[in-house]
């Protein structure tokens, strides 16, 4: 859901549902890579609703598009995470050389 | 004399930062009160006017992280992060713990409990004990889904402890898996040929490929249940579906998962003879080390910084700061 103004495309804030810190922070993150970002910022207003509200402010392009970006970079960030983490446990199985350990070959 | 601004001044690195604004940019100095410079610089402005570009670009996150894996076991993982910034850190930290699905009892059917531990006791107990299913085979089951074999895994409990007997001991490994389904009958309004069952599998699971060669059960099997006395029995269904850490603790898949950043320790000056040998006695996990200088004389020098647990006796009660602690903030390990 995004509160924002009519007129001015360039701030607004959005609310997620379902979400916490743990989205919410890391995308505070990837959205003050952006050198389009004047001002990010997210607030969580009653810890028992699992709502965040994620404020951005932007230097003339419509705020719901550099969300959409900062969202696409996180999540090709979290990509690169997981293959370099996939990559680095298969290298250290191998030289490891464990027999006896019963884990999922598959993970 | 004319006018030159502080950052055209000679000994200033261009296009990078002045050292010490790289230390407070990456590093977290921890002083004996408290510790300073905690904040993370993430804003790609930040040093916009010192000609200074703060942003991440993806190609430099994915050219600068760095994973390296100290320990591998069954049971527990040890690894280092190397540039990445901490709301990341967090968050994976965040979603092992309670956003990673695993399988874990979740309806227990009570036939009979004449033990000492209440039902609803006993069917708590039973969520907690961890099974060793791949929640990957299984879908979720939500609310107007009917249990089957893609969905559920069926486990019984039936034991009695005889009149005369001592008592008797149930622990996990008396949980028998049923492939075949729930072998416990619904009451249905009209008696119809076929009673129905409390799951509907339409084939055993034991024949599906991917149970053949692991057979479904707990994990540990000297885990205790219950008691019995003598006289007393428990017979029960249990059944066990697909779920995550943040609707109850007994389906997050770990112990724990934690993260610390990585220590620095920096010598500000040198430190030698007498002094040096009481440093080093003052570090309870032997950060310190004495290197022998020629002539008989002591230096200190940092042996293990990785080993620092932040207890400060080393910069406690002294008169001179000798030694800086810091954590680097984008290097996180265990």
């Amino acid at each position: 859901m995004e509160h924002g103004s009519l007129t001015d495309l360039s701030s607004s804030t959005f609310s997620l549902i379902d979400e916490d810190h743990t989205l919410a922070n890391s995308v505070r993150f990837t959205l003050n890579q952006d050198p389009r970002v004047q001002f990010c910022g997210y607030s969580i207003p009653h810890p028992s609703d699992n709502k965040v509200n994620i404020r951005v402010q932007t230097t003339g392009d419509p705020a719901k598009d550099v969300l959409k970006d900062a969202l696409q970079n996180l999540m090709l960030m979290c990509k690169h995470v997981r293959t370099t983490f996939d990559d680095t446990v298969n290298d250290f199985r191998a030289t490891e050389k464990v027999e006896h350990i019963d884990i999922n070959s598959d993970r | 004399m004319p006018k030159v601004s502080a950052l055209d001044m000679p000994d200033v690195p261009k296009g990078k930062l002045p050292e010490h604004l790289e230390v407070q940019r990456t590093r977290v100095v921890c002083n004996a009160d408290a510790p300073i410079y905690t904040e993370p610089f993430h804003y790609s402005g930040a040093f916009a006017l010192m000609g200074v570009d703060n942003s991440v670009t993806l190609e430099s996150f994915c050219k600068n992280l760095k994973i390296e894996v100290i320990e591998l076991t069954e049971d527990t993982m040890e690894f280092d992060m190397i540039g990445i910034d901490a709301s990341l850190a967090n968050a994976f930290r965040r979603i092992l713990i309670a956003e990673v699905p695993t399988m874990a009892i979740e309806n227990v059917l009570m036939v009979n409990n004449t033990s000492v531990i209440p039902d609803e006791v006993l069917a708590h107990r039973l969520g907690l004990i961890p099974l060793n299913a791949d929640p990957k085979l299984f879908e979720y089951l939500s609310e107007h889904d009917t249990p089957n074999e893609r969905n559920t895994i069926v486990f019984k409990l039936a034991v009695s402890c005889k009149k005369g007997s001592p008592r008797l001991t149930v622990k996990s490994d008396q949980l028998k898996w049923l492939p075949g389904g729930s072998e416990l009958e619904m009451e249905s309004p009209t008696p119809s040929a076929k009673p129905r069952t409390y799951t509907s599998f339409s084939r055993s699971q034991d024949s599906m490929p991917e149970f053949a060669n692991k057979p479904l059960g707990v994990k540990h099997q000297d885990i205790i249940i219950d008691k019995l006395g003598p006289g007393q029995a428990i017979e029960l269904e249990a059944h066990a579906v697909k779920g995550i850490g943040k609707v109850h603790a007994k389906w997050s898949p770990v112990a724990t998962a934690w993260y610390r950043m990585l220590p620095e320790v920096i010598l500000l000056k040198e430190i030698k003879g007498v002094d040096a040998e009481k440093l080093v006695k003052k570090c309870p996990v032997n950060v310190f080390d004495i290197e022998d200088v020629g002539k008989g004389g002591k230096k200190a020098v940092v042996a293990n910084p990785r080993a620092c647990t932040l207890c400060r006796e080393c910069i406690r009660g002294v008169n001179e700061p000798q030694v800086e602690l810091r954590r680097a903030k984008d290097h996180f390990i265990s």
